[in-house]
């Protein structure tokens, strides 16, 4: 299949502290990975992984150390000059719906706003209508939302406003950073069916950026587990979290509380002590609490090894299959 | 059963605002009915805004206003004897303060003092609950514990900036339990964290309640946490408790057909049938429909749920759920 977006080699590099005593943090480190078009995409990770880095770099919030950022076959670098181009088709949806929105401003300007700047439609009657169309789309009706401010709707409300408001443009790719994170637990199903329905519909694709494995494995094609800046394992999800193969996987997935009284956990983990010296380690930066860690683990960083259509970053599959970058 | 520890009776806290010279009342804690034991893991769960937080500060009697005690009463069991917390004074109620119930806030990573080290800040709350320890005592008390708990010894070196959001958490709870109190009140402690660090969190209270064997009360929306901490689970809506029982009763065999929502809209491994989450939104608490407040969501409402509340039914020694469904007020079940 095509490949709508494309993430090449994606490296970001942050500074921390003072002159004298500064240390790198490579937030983002030789990053690749694609979605297609119609795909939902997640991208999970906990936080200070680097997930959300990759997406303002999508956006152009932030910029790329080094690396390409590649839609629909051109490089975003050579034509950042067309930016409705770009913004038209990839819209993105926020974690706090509630700082999305300015408090002081009613929700529908947002919507005006923006059907203005894409020049959506001439007459006010038309962009009303459009607005409708999009708000039905999400479960909400025009009637309940115009001339309301942020404060006067629920946050599974306001997040759907959101992506609501994301849907003018008629976008390709949505992206979506921990869009449930904030919103309570009985109305997160709402806002991550919302996103099964737009793919079925529109044939959007969606960048599902997450650190929520059990959601990511309800909407998700194919997901990518970040540590620490590196994709570590990356493949079809019922795979990747069915039967992980990276050890951080696994650890991700057994921490999951199970909505079971009867399967608790019962071992103890254990956890990072300091996030900085994950990020300075030289070998594979899990090895320090990794339960198989060997001494090459320590010293050198895991190639990409391939086993049965899962990217995973780790020496235990080293030579299994075949180990070179894509 | 053990004894109670924490019983409150027909307990109602209000938030009384005045908007533009109306009087607004928002109805937080409405008839709330608890019976706490000794030695078990109470958990509180529901959407946000029905109340959960104002029922905990009630408990701790750390009310400020517009939020006020309507009605009802608040009894502890400090030495043997229930002591009805409203009616004692301030310096009575600071000296049950973190010897008997201490209150972990939510968001409490962030209630380290910024620009002292952590073990500072154990001195801080030593020299002031236990008084006459120097300098090292108080460290060593410090130290003594958190290896107890284990944490790594260098957090108290640290300034809270330098430790992760889940670190600080564990500290905080860690200090909250040091005097050793009876009752450890909890707000959604492990919100905001991730998933590893959120295991590590509900690792650390499991342990310390085995350890002291003392009463920890949960609040948190999270299910999935529910399920591995709470021995007991009471579910809220509205301001009101519509269904408590042993944590197995209530996600087995979910009676009200909101804890149903709950349970059932959970995503779970290796299944992706679709899950519907509960339809519409919470009621406002200042404009509550008339009768059961679940009744404008729920999918088998009746001309009786839009009139009366129904009160709680006991399906047995344990588990009661209040619905008209499962018989209301006469106590038979459908």
């Amino acid at each position: 299949m095509e490949k709508l977006l494309e993430v090449d080699r994606l490296t970001k590099i942050f500074y921390q502290g003072s002159l004298l005593s500064r240390i790198k943090i490579m937030a983002v480190d030789d990053v690749s990975f694609h979605i297609e078009p119609g795909e939902i995409f997640a991208l999970a990770g906990e936080s200070g992984c680097g997930k959300t880095t990759i997406a303002k770099i999508i956006l152009d919030f932030e910029e790329a150390t080094s690396g390409r950022i590649i839609y629909k076959g051109e490089d975003r670098e050579s034509v950042k000059d067309d930016k409705v181009w770009f913004t038209e088709d990839v819209q993105a949806v926020f974690q706090d719906p509630f700082e999305t929105f300015n408090p002081l401003r009613r929700v529908d300007r947002y919507f005006f706003e923006a059907a203005h700047n894409f020049e959506l439609a001439k007459k006010r009657k038309e962009v009303v209508k459009l607005i409708e169309e999009n708000l039905n789309a999400v479960g909400l009706s025009y009637d309940e939302f115009y001339g309301k401010y942020p404060s006067e709707f629920s946050g599974g409300q306001l997040q759907r406003v959101s992506v609501a408001r994301s849907l003018l443009t008629d976008p390709k790719l949505l992206i979506a950073d921990e869009p449930v994170s904030m919103v309570d637990a009985s109305l997160r199903m709402s806002i991550v069916n919302l996103f099964k329905k737009l793919r079925e519909q529109f044939g959007m694709s969606v960048l599902y950026i997450t650190h929520d494995l059990a959601t990511a494995y309800y909407v998700s094609d194919r997901i990518a587990i970040m540590f620490r800046g590196h994709i570590v394992e990356m493949g079809p999800v019922e795979q990747v979290l069915m039967e992980p193969k990276h050890p951080y996987t696994q650890l991700l997935k057994d921490s999951i509380p199970k909505a079971d009284p009867n399967q608790r956990w019962s071992e103890d983990i254990e956890l990072a002590e300091l996030e900085q010296e994950e990020y300075q380690k030289k070998g594979c930066r899990f090895a320090g609490r990794c339960p198989q860690a060997t001494e090459l683990c320590k010293e050198e960083v895991p190639a990409n090894a391939h086993v049965e259509g899962v990217l995973v970053k780790c020496h235990k599959y080293a030579g299994t299959g075949n180990t070179k970058l894509p | 059963m053990n004894e109670t520890i924490l019983r409150t009776e027909d307990l109602k806290a209000f938030y009384v605002l005045d908007v533009h010279g109306t009087e607004k009342v928002v109805k937080a804690v409405n008839d709330v009915n608890l019976d706490i034991r000794e030695n078990e893991v109470y958990g509180i769960a529901g959407e946000s805004g029905c109340g959960k937080t104002t029922l905990l500060k009630t408990l701790y009697a750390a009310m400020e206003p517009p939020l006020r005690l309507i009605d009802g009463k608040v009894y502890y069991r400090p030495y043997g004897e229930e002591v009805d917390v409203y009616s004692i004074g301030q310096e009575e109620k600071r000296r049950l303060r973190w010897e008997y119930i201490s209150y972990v806030p939510q968001g409490s990573m962030s209630v380290l003092n910024p620009v002292i080290k952590v073990k500072e800040t154990y001195r801080d709350f030593i020299v002031s609950h236990v008084g006459g320890k120097t300098k090292d005592e108080a460290f060593d008390i410090a130290r003594s514990q958190i290896a107890e708990l284990g944490l790594p010894s260098q957090v108290l070196d640290a300034y809270p900036h330098q430790l992760s959001g889940g670190m600080r958490q564990r500290v905080t709870i860690a200090l909250s339990s040091l005097l050793e109190p009876r009752i450890i009140i909890c707000d959604e402690p492990t919100t905001a964290l991730d998933v590893v660090v959120q295991r590590g969190v509900v690792q650390l209270l499991r342990d310390i309640q085995e350890y002291l064997e003392n009463t920890i009360v949960v609040v948190t929306h999270d299910m999935g946490v529910q399920a591995n901490i709470a021995d007991r689970v009471g579910i809220m809506y509205a301001g009101k408790f519509v269904e408590e029982g042993p944590v197995d009763d209530i996600f087995n065999r979910p009676r009200h057909p909101y804890t149903q929502y709950l349970i059932n809209s959970l995503p779970k491994f290796g299944d992706k049938t679709p899950r519907e989450s509960v339809p519409g939104s919470p009621p406002s608490l200042m404009d509550l429909p008339g009768g059961c407040p679940f009744n404008p969501r729920c999918p088998h409402a009746m001309d009786v749920c839009t009139e009366q509340m129904p009160s709680f039914t006991r399906l047995d020694a344990r588990h009661k759920v209040a619905c008209w469904l499962v018989g209301g007020e006469d106590g038979k079940t459908a």
